[in-house]
Order: structure tokens, then C-alpha cells, then sequence
């Protein structure tokens, strides 16, 4: 069977809803349909926890928006992209206000606003400490009211049609029945999140596999800046469950096993009992989760079953405080910890949060293939380059959502019939599922292991710290893991639900993915924001101020090159917290 | 504690026609460990054609939810040490087509949403340029009902729906009240004229079990009651007054 659509998102999470809603509103005569291996509401966007950032304040400005941005990417972002995200988000924000978001709000009624690691001023938008999930609820039931967008639930895209340099749909597995279908579309967006599962400790969703940044790997578009993974400074221990940043931002503190705050020891300010902005707590994540690196070399930590811990302090916030504004996190400290954060310190450690690297795109979210566009964690435009600040990524998905929808809708209005080349190469995929997965009698490798010994080999080699020898011999672990793949078994002979066949097609997305973050960190011979070369300790702008594009080669081998970076109003300077 | 508990899981595949049987696997007894925990276990160790949902491991998706020991429960926060010693039965939630193992087709809720207008509706009148004002006692009003995660436990729950599959039922229903209490709307006039057909609320007899189970302590019983008075006092009015004064 083939079915077509004018507009084809693949993920039905922040981006993907809010880029559904835009297209629905530019020309509600386009066939717009939502792809998503999940139901839209479980998507990964439900557990940002902290807030989205938008300057509405009146001591606060778009320019400064902008600095913090840019000067948290470490001077890696592009800023055409970091100047039309400040200037939408607040707009983007109250959209979602005027939708039915449930903002927390100041006793007058206006929007509330918090503070937020790296941000110069308070311009976080939250809904208590569940913001994520309230976005994307409020997405959802307002897409709800489109009737023009067609879903399709639980339904996997395995490949992406693309006829000369132009997409033309994909191919995709009804979960449900097991059915391999065609779905062709004029323009395709890719909205599938982020990939922390190649790790294997993450805040992440066990859905956040990098199958968007996979699907437009192999076919033909390149990935951006690779090498910049997101360490978050306080998961809990031994799940990886995030406690959101607002926890500092509200005043909560980092303590080693002597009870003392280590982040001054680290050119991040003095303390001070109540936050400052830019300083100490609230400084970046990327300086933060590298302390902790670094104390645990003093030996100024704590050990666990799970390794060295530091703690997390909020008891001076009071009861008052963490409920109505860190209900969450008391919520999860009590479920997955057995503690009471009001009366008790949550042992913390860094853990995998975020990818800033992505499809490589302009600035409307357009990839270097016709008709295929991307946006949200699995884009790089790149707003966030060398490192994300906290409560960037929620109004990312909606600003550059809407702009990829836009865009797509204008194109896809324009955009002719797929050719009839594309039918060969849908038939060649669905053969492909069939012999590969599906009906293969001989394999005797298992999707659990090599997931295992995948994310083992790229925490070792593209952690925190990483040195050139380690990467390489990630790379070499890597192709052999990827052959080894080639042997896998899929026991599962159902048609239905087959949730083995899933997780070997999100195994072969996050092989891909794995080996581009090692490769591109290879490439790269500085330190810059995440990425942290112990042979190569200072960041080099002469080499090195430019963007990592990672391609595949016909013969499935990578090769990098390079993109300068935008620079508009701010040259690239020093980092300075806490002063 | 003992080291290992044996999960009895339900298993069912469609292929083979036959009615669910129970599997029985010894997974670790660890004190972390969640019932979602020990069917990852089982998956990644023991049997790799199980087949079940999840997603966040951290209660906030509304995946994973099954029947353990009976109970509607989310796996990921339910815990195996607090089953010891054991056995754990682990099941797809009641009152639903089974899919295949613990997988349940939620189609007909996902069907029922758009039907209560889950969005904001005002007149035609333009949005303003800055937000609505919403005072934090304004927000209180409706925000427990905000905080539905869509995971099924209360239809799971629900001898009505149980009985007849056309009840809207509790999640919908406190949704439609999520709305219908929050200052941004007008829409509850259409709501309630969803509500008070016959599979609206009128199915409820107020068992109570939805608001029990519910692991995010939305109240759906008490939307139900208070969309009974509403509809009542509508249809006291519609006895006095022609339609136009209402």
C-alpha cells in the first residue's frame, strides 16, 4: 500500500506538533500527517522538567538573550540563528499561552519568570518544574483541532526516499500489524529528538535514539558538530533521572564529601548564599558536569554503588519553595531515591542530557536535501553550538518547528509528484526488512549486547574528557560493532508489536550515530564548550572556530569537512562566569 | 532479601489464536528496581520476543502501565522489593483489546480526546499581543486536571467502561473539566453539550476507582460529579427557559 501527504512529520514531539500546527495554519489545504513511533504525548519533550527561555522582562533584552547564547555556545553557534531565536521565542512562548499552556504566574497574573544556568538575567518561562510535559500536552489537544492533520501512531520509519538530491517520502512499519508501507510526501521534516541512549547513562527516554539524524545520514545529508554531547551535572545516580537545573536556579547548591561548594574552585564566582546570575550554581552545564570530573580526581567525592556522587542541596529552600516550585523533583527524590530533598542532600552525578549537534540546516530548518527539513534536538541550525544553555531546547522546538513548517509548506505547495524511481527503492527497503531482520535464520548475534558493548565503547572514548588515542580506538570498536550487527537475530517472528525488530532498527540508527560523535570528535583537536581534548586542552579559533559536517561516503565509510561559522555583532571573546 | 523474584508475565500473540498463558522468570531482587526494571531484564537477558511499552522510566509519559498483582500500576513506579518475596503477576491493563503481550490498543480514548474539544475556545475575537492574565489562585482552579499523563490506568480501573466501552470516561472527562476551569476559556457551554449525551457522564456511578489509581493525582470522580450538577442545573433551565435565555 502507498499513501500520500503533501507535509510528512516524522516525531510527534515539541517540534513535531508545533510544525503540524504551522502548516495547518499556513494552508489548511495541505495534506499534513504526524509519523511517530510513539503516541505524540509520550514523546521525549514530556519530561523537560526546568523551563523555556524568552527575554519578556522588563530589565531584560533580546541582545542579551543573544550574548548569553552566544557566549555559552562558546562561540560556536551561528549568529543569524541565535538573533531570529531570541527575537521569536517570547512570541513562540505566548503562543503556547494563548493555547492553554499552564505558565506559572506572578500574584498579578503575568508570566512568571526564573532564573537559569548561563542567563544573565531571569527569563526561564516555567509551569512549575513539569514544563516539558506541559507543553507538549497543550500541543497536542490544540493540534487536536486541526482536522486536516492525518496521524499515524506507533509506526517506525525505516528509510527516507530521495530521488535526485529531493526527498519524496519514506518507508515505515505499522507497529501495530507488522505491515511495511509507503508513504509519500512532497516535503519531509524531521523532528525524532535527540540520541542519549548511545550512552549508557542518560536522562534520556529510551525512544531518544537518534533515528531522524540516522535516516538523513544515510540518506545523504550531513550531521553538524557531532562531537558536542551534553552533560547534565545532576542526575540521580543510579536511573540517570534528571533533577532539573531550576533546583539550582532556585537556590539549591553543589556540595562535595566535605559539604563544600566546589564550584568556586573553578573560575565560576564565590558563593553567595542566595543565586547569582552567570555565577557558582548557575553557571554552564558543560563547566559544571567538568568540575565534578575534576573533584573526583581530588578525591572530593562520594562513593556509590554507581560511582562517585557529589550532592545537591535544597533543605535551605524550605518545604514551601520545592513544592510549589520543584514539585518534581521532590516527587522523583521520594520515588526513585527514597529521599526527602527538604530534609535530606540528593546524590548527583553528570549524566548524558542532551545532543547539540544534528542534521546540518539553515536557518528555516532546510537540510542540503530537497524538500527535507529538520528541527529540534535532532537539528543542528545551530543556535547551540559547543554547549546548550538550560532552557534553550523547549522554545528551539517551537521556533525553528514553526520555521521548518513554514518552509516546508511553501516548498511542498510547488513540489511536483514523486517519481516513479521511488517505488524500486521502497520495494528494495521492504526486501531489505525482510531478509535482513525479519526472516534471518542464520544470525546469532543479540541487539541487547552490542547496544550494550556500543554504549560502554562511546562513554569510554567521547565522555566528559576525551584524548585522541581513546577516540580512535573508539572508531575501531565501533566498526566492528556495526559488523557484528550484520549477524544480528531478531527471535521475534510476530508481525505484531515486534518490539525486538524496533529496538535491532533503533541499534542500527544509534551505530551510525555513535560512530559520527566519535569521528567528529576526532576530527576536531581543540577544547571548546563540551568537548574537552586533554591533548589538545585550549580552544583554537584559528583552526577550529567552524563547524564539523560529518557525510557518508558511498561505500559507507564518513568524511568530514568543515563550515565556517556566522558571526554577527559578537567576535569571539573569553568565557567569563561569576564575575 | 532474597536475590532474585519470579515475574508470571502475560503473554499473547495473536498469530497463534490461543488465549494469554503466563511465563514465569526469576529476574534480581535489587531494592532500586523498578517492575519495569525487571521486565527490561527479562528482554535484554532472558527472552527477547517480550513486548511491552515504555518510554521515560520516570513516570511522566504514561507508557508503561500494566496490571501487577491485579492493580493498574505504571511500572516504572512500581517496585519489585515492595512485592518480595513474590511472585509478581504482571498483565496488559483490563478493559482493553489486547494487542499482543502486555500491549493494549488505546485506540478508542485516542478516538474519544477530540470529541470533548481538548483546547482553548474563545469567539472569533483576535488574540492580544501580550498573554492572558491568569492569577496563580486562577491556575489552581484547574491544574490538578492538568496533570493527566494519558497512561489509562483510570479506564483500566473503570467497572462503567469496563461494561460499556461507549463511556467517554475519566481522563476525557477530566480534561474537558481541565478546560471548562480555566479563566483563557469560553468552550464549556459546548463541552457539556458533549457531555450530557448518553455516553457522556451518565455512565458514571461514581465507583471512585479512577481517582484511586491515578498516579498523578488528578481527581477524575470529582470532574465526573461536578459535570453531573452541571448538567443538571442545565436541564432544570432547559425546562424553565426557551433556548435563547439560557
Amino acid at each position: 500500500m502507498t499513501v500520500s501527504h503533501d507535509v510528512l512529520l516524522v516525531g510527534g514531539g515539541g517540534a513535531g506538533l508545533r510544525a503540524a500546527i504551522a502548516i495547518a495554519e499556513a494552508n489548511p489545504r495541505l495534506r499534513v500527517a504526524v509519523v511517530s513511533k510513539v503516541y505524540p504525548m509520550r514523546s521525549h519533550t514530556v519530561s523537560a522538567e526546568g523551563g523555556a527561555a524568552g527575554a519578556i522582562a522588563a530589565d531584560d533584552s533580546l541582545d542579551e538573550h543573544a550574548y548569553d547564547t552566544v557566549s555559552g555556545s562558546d562561540w560556536l553557534c551561528d549568529q543569524d540563528a541565535v538573533e531570529a531565536f531570541v527575537d521569536e521565542a517570547p512570541r513562540e512562548l505566548l503562543q503556547l499561552e494563548h493555547w492553554g499552556c499552564p505558565w506559572s504566574r506572578e500574584p498579578d497574573g503575568h508570566v512568571a519568570v526564573r532564573a537559569f544556568g548561563g542567563m544573565k538575567k531571569m527569563r526561564t518561562w516555567f509551569a512549575a518544574d513539569k514544563t516539558g510535559f506541559h507543553m507538549l500536552h497543550t500541543l497536542f489537544q490544540t493540534s487536536l483541532k486541526y482536522d486536516e492533520v492525518v496521524r499515524y501512531d506507533e509506526w517506525f520509519v525505516t528509510k527516507l526516499l530521495v530521488d535526485d538530491g529531493r526527498v519524496h517520502g519514506v518507508v515505515a512499519v505499522d507497529l501495530m500489524t507488522g505491515r511495511v508501507e509507503t508513504i509519500t510526501a512532497k516535503a519531509v521534516i524531521l523532528c525524532t529528538g535527540g540520541c542519549g541512549k548511545v550512552f549508557p547513562f542518560t536522562t534520556n527516554a529510551s525512544i531518544s535514539t537518534g533515528d531522524g539524524m540516522a535516516l538523513a545520514y544515510r540518506a545523504g545529508a550531513p550531521l553538524k558538530d557531532m562531537e558536542f554531547v551534553q552533560y547534565h551535572p545532576t542526575g540521580l545516580p543510579f536511573t540517570g533521572i534528571l533533577i532539573t537545573e531550576a533546583a539550582r536556579a532556585e537556590g539549591g547548591w553543589m556540595l562535595n564529601k566535605d559539604g563544600y561548594r566546589y564550584l568556586q574552585d573553578y573560575d565560576l564566582g564565590t558563593p553567595s548564599p542566595t543565586p547569582v546570575l552567570r555565577s557558582m550554581e548557575l553557571g554552564p552545564r558543560d563547566r559544571l558536569s567538568q568540575a565534578f570530573v575534576h573533584e573526583v580526581e581530588k578525591g572530593r567525592v562520594t562513593d556509590s554503588p554507581w560511582g562517585p556522587i557529589v550532592h545537591l542541596d535544597l533543605r535551605h529552600l524550605g518545604q514551601q519553595l520545592i513544592d510549589t516550585k520543584l514539585p518534581f523533583v521532590r516527587e522523583l527524590c521520594l520515588k526513585y531515591e527514597n529521599i526527602d530533598p527538604v530534609t535530606e542532600l540528593i546524590p548527583v552525578r553528570p549524566v548524558v542530557h542532551y545532543m547539540m549537534g544534528g542534521v546540518h540546516t539553515d536557518i528555516d530548518g532546510a537540510t542540503p536535501i530537497g524538500g527535507l527539513y529538520a528541527a529540534g534536538e535532532v537539528a543542528c541550525v545551530s543556535i547551540n553550538g559547543a554547549n546548550r544553555l538550560g532552557s534553550n531546547s523547549l522554545p528551539e522546538c517551537l521556533v525553528f518547528g514553526a520555521r521548518a513548517g513554514r518552509a516546508a509548506a511553501e516548498y511542498a505547495a510547488t513540489a511536483g509528484d514523486p517519481p516513479a524511481a521511488i517505488e524500486a527503492q521502497a520495494a528494495d527497503e521492504v526486501r531489505r526488512l525482510e531478509r535482513d531482520l525479519l526472516h534471518k535464520t542464520d544470525g546469532h548475534e543479540q541487539v541487547s549486547v552490542i547496544r550494550e558493548e556500543m554504549q560502554q565503547t562511546v562513554e569510554d572514548s567521547a565522555g566528559i574528557f576525551r584524548t585522541g588515542e581513546a577516540l580512535a580506538k573508539g572508531v575501531d570498536t565501533l566498526r566492528e560493532l556495526q559488523q557484528r550487527f550484520g549477524h544480528v537475530a531478531v527471535a521475534d517472528t510476530s508481525r505484531t508489536f515486534n518490539t525486538e525488530l524496533v529496538a535491532a532498527l533503533e541499534l542500527e540508527n544509534m551505530l551510525d550515530v555513535a560512530e559520527c560523535i566519535v569521528q567528529s570528535g576526532l576530527w576536531r583537536e581543540e577544547s571548546r564548550g563540551a568537548h574537552q581534548r586533554t591533548d589538545f586542552p585550549a580552544r583554537d579559533d584559528e583552526r577550529y572556530l567552524a563547524h564539523s559536517l560529518i557525510h557518508r561516503n558511498p561505500d559507507e565509510s564518513s568524511r568530514l569537512d568543515s563550515l565556517p561559522v556566522t558571526i554577527t555583532r559578537w567576535p569571539p571573546g573569553e568565557r567569563t562566569y561569576g564575575k | 532479601m532474597a536475590d532474585s523474584i519470579r515475574l508470571q508475565v502475560s503473554r499473547y500473540r495473536p498469530e497463534e489464536g490461543s488465549a494469554p498463558t503466563l511465563q514465569e522468570y526469576d529476574v534480581p531482587l535489587r531494592k532500586e528496581w523498578s517492575v519495569l526494571d525487571g521486565l527490561n531484564y527479562v528482554k535484554d537477558h532472558l527472552d527477547s520476543t517480550l513486548s511491552y511499552r515504555w518510554s521515560c522510566r520516570m513516570g511522566i509519559c504514561g507508557s508503561c502501565g500494566m496490571s501487577v498483582n491485579g492493580t493498574p500500576e505504571l511500572t516504572c513506579g512500581t517496585f519489585l522489593a515492595d512485592l518480595a518475596p513474590g511472585p509478581v503477576r504482571v498483565e496488559p491493563m483490563r478493559n482493553f483489546p489486547v494487542v499482543r503481550d502486555l500491549v493494549v490498543d488505546i485506540g478508542d480514548f485516542m478516538d474519544k480526546l477530540p470529541r470533548v474539544k481538548p483546547w482553548i475556545i474563545r469567539d472569533d475575537e483576535p488574540e492580544p499581543d501580550g498573554e492572558y492574565l491568569q492569577t496563580p489562585e486562577e491556575l489552581d482552579e484547574y491544574k490538578q486536571f492538568s496533570m493527566c499523563i494519558n497512561c489509562m490506568l483510570c479506564y483500566s480501573a473503570c467497572p462503567v467502561y469496563g461494561l460499556d466501552p461507549d463511556f467517554i470516561g475519566p481522563a476525557a472527562i477530566a480534561l474537558a473539566e481541565r478546560y471548562d476551569l480555566d479563566s483563557r476559556d469560553r468552550g464549556a457551554r459546548e463541552r457539556l453539550d458533549v457531555l450530557i449525551e448518553h455516553e457522556g457522564v451518565w455512565g458514571c456511578t461514581f465507583v471512585g476507582e479512577c481517582t484511586t489509581v491515578c498516579p498523578k493525582h488528578v481527581d477524575p470522580a470529582g470532574a465526573i460529579q461536578r459535570y453531573k450538577l452541571k448538567a443538571a442545573k442545565e436541564s432544570v433551565k432547559a425546562f424553565l427557559l426557551p433556548r435563547g435565555a439560557r
